[in-house]
């Protein structure tokens, strides 16, 4: 099995050498073998699309199943039941918990055809060479190991990568402009009492909290020596303001799946709001003005990626790889763009996007026709600008990244006393 | 031999071991795990064995915990008080004033209809209902009975009041209806020919008679409410805490031990509240 294996893979990357190896009936075998393969990917809603699992049968040959989960509970899931999965969809700052588990295997870069071609913020952290490294749990800084079964995070990069990156974005929050009826420039509104009864903020501790230090920043009530690390001073101090609002009525709920932040906008119970950048599609997909609002302080940024079970062994394995080479030669890229994420290969995602799409989306030109989302409902009329301009203005913004933190232990309790407070 | 197998002890003993098996591999062991597993440390990816009083200093050390307590006892005292009045009437009415016992089962029936969904649907239901722009405030401002969206009716303790009463008044309905059903009518026919009036009835021949029909209720909607975390979760807008959303978030946040120590105290808690309800009514007496 492990020489078809090779064989097989050599003629992938071999490119031209495809044709005439595939007159060996090696490969043919091998092939046969992988249809029958179904790999269980777990991961946040946000990717998890049914469109993608029948472009995998189609292309590939193999059966993808999803199951989408919040935030928390996929990280349950990756760090106590190895075997109910084979591929994590997960974000870094998840895999930056449970990566000690022990539960995922580091991938070979050497078997990843489009390595070289991976935005650099997920090799070395720099958009570009002079570019500042945001706070927080920094993609690169969690996304090579050592060896195979390495333990520890590497500083710079290794042959060893423990997530592949598939997508990432920059947040911010998105408020209703028709509600609102004026402009909004920093985080500092959330908490403003104008929207008293009418803000909310999400209920997933690592990304709450690095919402909740950009307003108390913004506010100018904390200075933070490193949002993204933060003391348990800090983290008290943080909690105090937002528990102080929740008790004072800001808050009208909190939110911890996206379709729940769906329905608290489309329905006008909630006015600004953590949000994600598909559910402002989605909100605006029903017609109703929603905008994901640029902000002084800069972004709050998040990457994702997909990791493979330490179970994973034998053809099984090969099946995993063949799907992550493909997650990354395109397709996937391209649809995932259309809802308002960046691929992390974006020279391969444009082959699969029309120039008008590509400008819009990735470099923040005005729409030429209508841009559709990606199950091809009219989203933007031509002539929309996306918020917050082009790719380098966006993530060239980014104040911090989704985060796990030193002292993530205390903040979880912190944060569960402020959403039972 | 014979006499062994004969005697009523043994077959007492063989007879009940099937349940007993049942019961000691699917509640003793498992609780007995959440006790061990109360007093185990944790770090942020694992859980070490280790015998730490942290978990319950840190629970009975946050004022929040008290609060959240007293949120449970709030919210379990309110649904019962609801449920026991609206299930009584409903049981009342179907007891003592449908004569014909066809109509009576058809009724009985036609009130478990909602229940053939699931309770999380049913909840859910109520959401776009009650929203600031939902029918319920659409409806009552074309009335003019207000002149803004009342806010307070979705995301609020209302709102969960709400919704634990609609899911679990059925819960009290049967049970009290069981009993009624079992009251011979010929004490009632003899409290009326000795002068009683229709108050009296009620309150010296039926309540006393339902006792236990309103104890089992009771127990089924005080048990359910306190362990209950999901309602509280939509209807608040995860804004407001019982002891059940306190274990969730520790669970959803990898802190099993955490979780574990809250279980136990939120068990105990349950255990005193059911004990104390069993000695103000005998219920293996009374059936």
């Amino acid at each position: 099995m492990k020489k078809n294996h090779y064989s097989r893979r050599s003629i992938l990357r071999g490119g031209a050498a495809a044709v005439a190896a595939s007159a060996f009936p090696a490969p043919m075998i091998w092939a046969q073998d992988i249809k029958d393969v179904t790999l269980r990917q777990a991961g946040t809603g946000v990717s998890a699309y049914n469109e993608v699992a029948a472009q995998v049968k189609k292309d590939l040959g193999f059966t993808l199943e999803m199951t989408a989960l919040d935030s928390d509970a996929v990280t349950q899931k990756v760090a106590t039941q190895p075997d109910s999965y084979d591929i994590a969809d997960i974000e870094y700052w998840i895999c930056k918990k449970v990566w000690p588990t022990g539960n995922l295997q580091a991938m070979d870069v050497s078997k990843i055809a489009n390595y070289s071609k991976i935005a650099g913020t997920f090799i070395d952290g720099k958009l570009t060479p002079d570019s500042v490294i945001a706070q927080g749990t920094a993609p690169h800084t969690v996304g090579f190991v050592d060896s195979v079964d390495g333990k520890t995070f590497a500083k710079a990069p290794t042959g060893w990568m423990t997530l592949i990156p598939t997508i990432y974005n920059a947040d911010t929050l998105g408020i209703r402009p028709d509600l609102i009826g004026r402009p909004i420039d920093s985080w500092a509104e959330l908490l403003n009492p104008e929207f008293k009864g009418k803000a909310s903020i999400l209920d997933i501790s690592s990304i709450g909290i690095m919402d909740a230090a950009m307003v108390c920043e913004a506010m100018g009530k904390i200075k933070y020596g490193d949002k993204g690390n933060m003391t348990k001073d800090e983290i008290d101090q943080t909690m105090a303001i937002f528990t102080e609002a929740k008790k004072a009525g800001q808050f009208r709920a909190f939110w911890k799946s996206f379709d729940e932040s769906v329905n608290l906008m489309a329905s006008g119970e909630v006015v600004i709001q953590s949000m994600w950048s598909p559910a402002i599609a989605a909100v605006r997909s029903k017609g109703i003005a929603c905008t994901y609002q640029p902000l002084k302080e800069g972004y709050r940024s998040w990457g994702g990626g997909l990791g493979l079970s330490s179970k994973l062994s034998g053809v099984a394995l090969d099946a995993a790889y063949e799907y992550i080479n493909w997650y990354l030669s395109g397709w996937v890229g391209g649809f995932l763009m259309r809802q308002g994420y960046y691929s992390a290969v974006p020279e391969t995602s444009k082959l699969f996007m029309t120039d008008d799409e590509w400008g819009f989306w990735y470099e923040g030109k005005p729409a030429q026709g209508d841009i559709m989302s990606p199950q091809g409902q009219i989203m933007e009329k031509a002539g929309a600008v996306r918020d917050g301009g082009s790719f380098q203005e966006r993530m060239g913004h980014v104040a911090c990244w989704n985060s796990v933190m030193d002292e993530n232990q205390y903040m979880v309790r912190k944060w569960n006393e402020f959403i039972a407070a | 031999m014979d006499r062994i197998l004969k005697s009523n002890n043994l077959t007492g003993w063989l007879l009940a071991a099937p349940l007993v098996l049942v019961l000691v591999v699917f509640l003793v062991i498992p609780v007995i795990v959440i006790v061990i597993v109360s007093f185990w440390q944790t770090t942020e990816f694992s859980i070490v064995p280790a015998f730490d009083l942290g978990n319950y200093e840190f629970l009975f050390g946050s004022a929040v915990t008290y609060d959240v307590f007293l949120n449970t006892f709030k919210y379990a005292f309110l649904t019962w008080a609801f449920t026991l009045g609206i299930g009584f009437t409903v049981a009342y009415f179907l007891a003592f004033h449908i004569r014909s016992q066809t109509t009576q089962i058809a009724l009985a029936l036609i009130c478990t209809v909602p229940f053939w969904t699931s309770n999380i649907i049913r909840m859910i239901s109520w959401v776009p209902f009650l929203g600031r722009n939902g029918l319920a405030n659409s409806a009552l401002l074309s009335m003019g009975v207000v002149d803004h969206p009342l806010d307070w009716l979705l995301f609020s303790d209302f709102a969960v009041i709400l919704a634990f009463v609609h899911i679990n008044t059925i819960f009290m309905v049967i049970p009290i209806l069981n009993t009624m059903m079992r009251i011979d009518k010929s004490l009632i026919e003899a409290a009326r020919d000795a002068g009683a009036s229709g108050a009296q009835i009620l309150w010296n021949v039926i309540i006393p008679l339902t006792k236990p029909g309103i104890m089992i209720g009771t127990i089924f909607v005080l048990t359910l409410v306190m362990g209950d975390f999901i309602t509280v979760r939509f209807m608040s807008g995860s804004q407001s805490a019982n002891v059940g959303r306190l274990i969730s978030n520790d669970i959803g946040l990898l802190q099993y031990p955490s979780a574990s120590a809250t279980s136990v105290v939120l068990l105990l808690t349950v255990l005193v509240v059911v004990g104390g309800l069993m000695r103000v009514v005998d219920i293996r007496k009374e059936l």
